[in-house]
């Protein structure tokens, strides 16, 4: 566990300037930049929270720091190494460190392979005995809350919320120090992803691993992170202590962002329309006094 | 963290099939059998040839110069006094050994270029697929007919030049097949677990595509056969041995002296061929039945079969063991202006077993005119399932097994199949709005059209009135610039302006019910708010009753007058919204409500843990 010693240590993973562009399909057409020169960093054992609505950029940060997206100018250091451009052998020994859990936990494990063998493939790959892996798929198992005799079993004989205990055990395999979570829960049911949280949260609390936790969902990203950044459009507009972010947003989108997340009681989310309502015609206004004033 | 009370996470049955490889699949049809048993036959006698007949298919006897068969040559004997069995046996060596040849170099220029290109794209991607472009466009047998004045009529090269003009089709099928699996989010945790590219593509890659390129290869055996056949049979093969074309042609030559001689080596060119296309169609079969649903159910799901639906059946036998007591389940008063009353609905799927899955078990529950209710659950609760009954949408392997369905006091649907009338009030009393506003959007017809054209057909307006109507609906639902999306294609507006066109589809004929399938699920948060402000407003204004089929508590809390909650198949409780977020009867409800993170303190404020105060400090 980490002592109150660390906490002025360096950060384990510090993203500067990122640029990311992807090429677009035809002749001369110009490359669409889904960052903008983003920065941010994270501590060890830390979970950042990454929110933002579709086409915000969320993902794209998730990849790059994996090394799956075409990074354009900036740096990402891992740990005071510069993992910004590595070639696949480096990336292969960086793996052990960075570990990824996806969205969709239904294409996310190949349904032709049984559980063990996923939950093998990072082990094996980094030359661990497999006796020994054996006993760490069991360990991991163990872990996630999975029975033991899922190793023999297919990914299509498991639900949505297991499925994605599978994938959280494969990024857990090699003991990582940092895991990139893609919207891990949004495709699971409500009372699946609040058991999921909590074990995100477990694990955490059990290794010191760090999670870059993006998703759309600000309840979520409150639930689980100590620290949130706001992307909008390729951008990080707001970044600062979970609870500041979520609860009090001084980016007008974070406000919006905000007001928008329905309520779960009538009386309350009637409330919270006529504020967000409020707040629309507040920032309509603002802007207009701005134009007027431009 | 307990598995044990959670029914939804419940551990899956398992499958008989769940483990059976695809070739043990395969031995079960039994037409994959006898094609199977007829190639081993004929490789067989191509290989024992010597054994199995005492006949020198060479040795010429003009005493025996066209024998009749079942005499002492059991199929008779050529022109030349040579044994036809004999010969059909060798011949045999001939015409595999050309179609080995020939699938050999088909493969493997096709495999590996078609995994380089796909795999990897880029240049090479470009230039192979413009070389077998190239290649497909030459006429496969006039280039075969050139080589041979060329090299000679040696068999090796013919059909290794042949196998090179079918690599397009294995390198085709190959690419595209990677293409299809390397977007996946598995490769990509490989690629992250630091998998190598070598090990990505043998151990993730190669199993998506083994079964077609086998269908592939038997298709160009069966084709290289016949191509061989036809070489001889034109006489530019080798005459010193024996082969299925030549004794065609001899055949061919005798046809009216004895016109039985042509039989054989037609017969068994034809079963040959015969057996590997079918054997590739078997397996065919056997690979797209793969999943478990489509080999259960009677007949094939419709291509828009939800996947909801795909996952019920699974979660409802885990969970049928743990239901709840039902509380509140059954409304015994139902007002008598009550617009829509579904009573005691059960919906099941019949199994080949002749069992049947049921996915909405007694459910009972009412909309009154101008009402809006929730309908709320999770995954596999059946909610869906109840909003398709009332539609009349179900899929045709679903069906209604109890219970009955009326609106405004007629009975649209009931057990019996009687009662029909869904389908004249979809569009006209009934509005949908669905889940993913983009699948449900023709890409290939502007937005215009398809406001337009229900328009036209159901309230029976000229093409002009209809499109003022349709401009008149978009300026409603809030589109800036109602003119330009009317012209645009579904793909050219964003997901919510899609959902806003959809509500406008869905109240262009005033329905007096209005059912929405989740209809914010798919938007973002931001633009979910403001697609149920615009619902909101148009449920009033036009007083319309709506059913709102959500799993999320904040939209039901935003929008509903009633709530009903399903689990399972079941409804396990019906209240007044207010009423049901203050006080659940239900341990369910309570969980379900419980679950949402929306009033969780932040992480830091619950947890005093070193690494949370450290998040805090900076």
């Amino acid at each position: 566990m980490i002592d109150d010693a660390t906490a002025v240590e360096a950060p384990l993973l510090t993203i500067s300037g990122l640029e990311v562009e992807f090429p677009v399909k035809g002749w001369r057409r110009p490359p669409f930049t889904a960052l903008k020169g983003v920065s941010l960093d994270i501590l060890p054992g830390e979970t950042m929270g990454l929110v933002g609505e579709s086409g915000s950029g969320k993902t794209t940060i998730g990849r790059a720091v994996l090394g799956l997206a075409p990074i354009k100018a900036g740096s990402i250091t891992f740990d005071g190494q510069d993992t910004t451009r590595l070639s696949r052998r480096e990336r292969r020994s960086l793996s052990a460190d960075i570990q990824v859990v996806f969205q969709d936990p239904y294409t996310s494990l190949n349904p032709a392979m049984t559980i063990g063998d996923i939950l093998a493939e990072p082990l094996l790959t980094s030359g661990i005995e497999r006796v020994a892996a054996r006993d760490r798929i069991r360990e991991l198992l163990d872990q996630v809350n999975l029975p033991a005799d899922a190793v023999d079993r297919l990914p299509r004989e498991f639900s949505g919320g297991q499925r994605q205990r599978v994938a959280i055990a494969r990024a857990l395999a090699l003991r990582p120090r940092l895991i990139v979570c893609d919207e891990p829960v949004s495709a699971l049911d409500l009372s699946t992803q609040a058991r999921v949280l909590d074990l995100f949260i477990d694990i955490q609390e059990q290794t010191g691993v760090a999670y870059l936790f993006v998703s759309h969902d600000l309840s979520v990203v409150r639930h689980i992170s100590h620290r949130v950044a706001v992307m909008y459009r390729g951008e990080i507009v707001e970044t600062g202590d979970a609870a500041a972010v979520t609860g009090a947003p001084t980016h007008p989108y974070t406000q919006r962002l905000l007001m928008a997340a329905p309520v779960p009681h009538p009386r309350r989310q009637a409330v919270r329309r006529s504020e967000r309502h409020a707040l629309l015609a507040s920032q309509r206004a603002a802007d207009a006094a701005s134009e007027a004033v431009g | 963290m307990s598995e044990a009370v959670i029914p939804a996470e419940a551990l899956v049955p398992r499958l008989a099939t769940g483990r059976q490889k695809l070739f043990r699949r395969v031995l079960k049809n039994p037409m994959a059998v006898v094609s199977l048993v007829i190639l081993a036959l004929v490789v067989l006698s191509a290989v024992f040839a010597g054994q199995i007949t005492g006949w020198d298919p060479g040795r010429a006897d003009l005493n025996d110069a066209l024998a009749p068969p079942f005499g002492e040559h059991l199929l008779g004997a050529d022109a030349s006094g040579r044994d036809v069995l004999a010969r059909l046996y060798f011949g045999a060596r001939v015409s595999l050994v050309g179609a080995l040849i020939a699938l050999s170099t088909a493969l493997a220029i096709g495999i590996p270029t078609g995994l380089i290109a796909g795999y990897f794209q880029g240049w090479f991607d470009s230039l192979s697929s413009w070389f077998a472009s190239l290649l497909m466009a030459m006429p496969g047998l006039i280039v075969v007919l050139a080589l041979i004045s060329v090299i000679g009529p040696g068999m090796v090269g013919v059909m290794v030049t042949f196998g090179a003009l079918l690599s397009p089709g294995v390198f085709r099928l190959t690419r595209s097949g990677v293409v299809s699996v390397r977007r996946e989010l598995y490769i990509d945790a490989a690629k992250v677990s630091g998998l190598s590219d070598y090990r990505i593509i043998s151990r993730h890659v190669l199993g998506v595509i083994r079964a077609p390129l086998v269908i592939q290869a038997s298709m160009i055996a069966g084709i290289a056969i016949v191509l061989q056949a036809g070489l001889e049979f034109l006489g530019v093969g080798d005459s010193s041995t024996a082969s299925w074309g030549q004794m065609l042609s001899e055949a061919f030559t005798n046809i009216y002296v004895a016109p039985t001689m042509i039989l054989w080596p037609g017969l068994i060119i034809g079963i040959t061929v015969g057996s590997l296309a079918i054997f590739g169609a078997a397996l065919r079969d056997t690979v797209q039945g793969a999943e478990p649903v489509r080999r259960v159910r009677r007949r094939s799901l419709p291509v828009e079969e939800k996947a909801t639906t795909r996952r019920l059946d699974l979660s409802t036998a885990a969970t049928a063991a743990v239901i709840a007591p039902r509380d509140g389940g059954h409304e015994d008063l139902e007002p008598n202006d009550a617009l829509l009353v579904v009573r005691d609905l059960r919906v099941g799927y019949p199994q080949q077993d002749g069992s049947e899955t049921i996915v909405v078990d007694g459910v009972s529950l009412h909309v009154d005119r101008g009402e809006v209710l929730g309908l709320v659950g999770e995954s596999g609760s059946g909610k869906s399932q109840t909003a398709f009954s009332i539609l009349g949408l179900l899929p045709d392997t679903g069906a209604i097994l109890g219970g009955a369905i009326s609106f405004a006091g007629r009975t649209i649907a009931s057990a019996d199949g009687q009662a029909r009338g869904a389908a004249a009030l979809r569009g006209r009393q009934f509005g949908y709005i669905p889940q993913e506003p983009m699948s449900n959007l023709d890409p290939s017809f502007t937005l215009g059209f398809q406001l337009v054209e229900p328009m036209r057909h159901i309230l029976g307006l000229s093409r002009p009135a209809a499109k003022t109507k349709a401009l008149e609906l978009l300026d409603r639902v809030g589109i800036a610039d109602p003119r330009r999306t009317f012209d645009a294609y579904p793909h050219e507006v964003s997901g919510g302006m899609a959902q806003r066109v959809l509500i406008a589809g869905a109240v262009a004929c005033d329905p007096e019910l209005l059912i929405a399938d989740e209809p914010t699920t798919a938007l973002d948060v931001t633009v979910q708010a403001e697609v149920l402000d615009l619902l909101r407003g148009l449920q009033r204004e036009r007083k319309m009753a709506m059913i709102m089929v959500t799993h999320n508590f904040g939209v039901v809390a935003d929008i509903c007058d009633r709530v009903a909650v399903m689990q399972a198949g079941r409804l396990v409780e019906q209240a007044e919204a207010l009423e049901l977020f203050d006080d659940p009867h239900n341990p369910y409800t309570r969980m379900l409500l419980s679950s949402t993170l929306e009033d969780t303190e932040p992480r830091a404020a619950r947890s005093s843990h070193a690494t949370s105060s450290r998040g805090t400090a900076r």
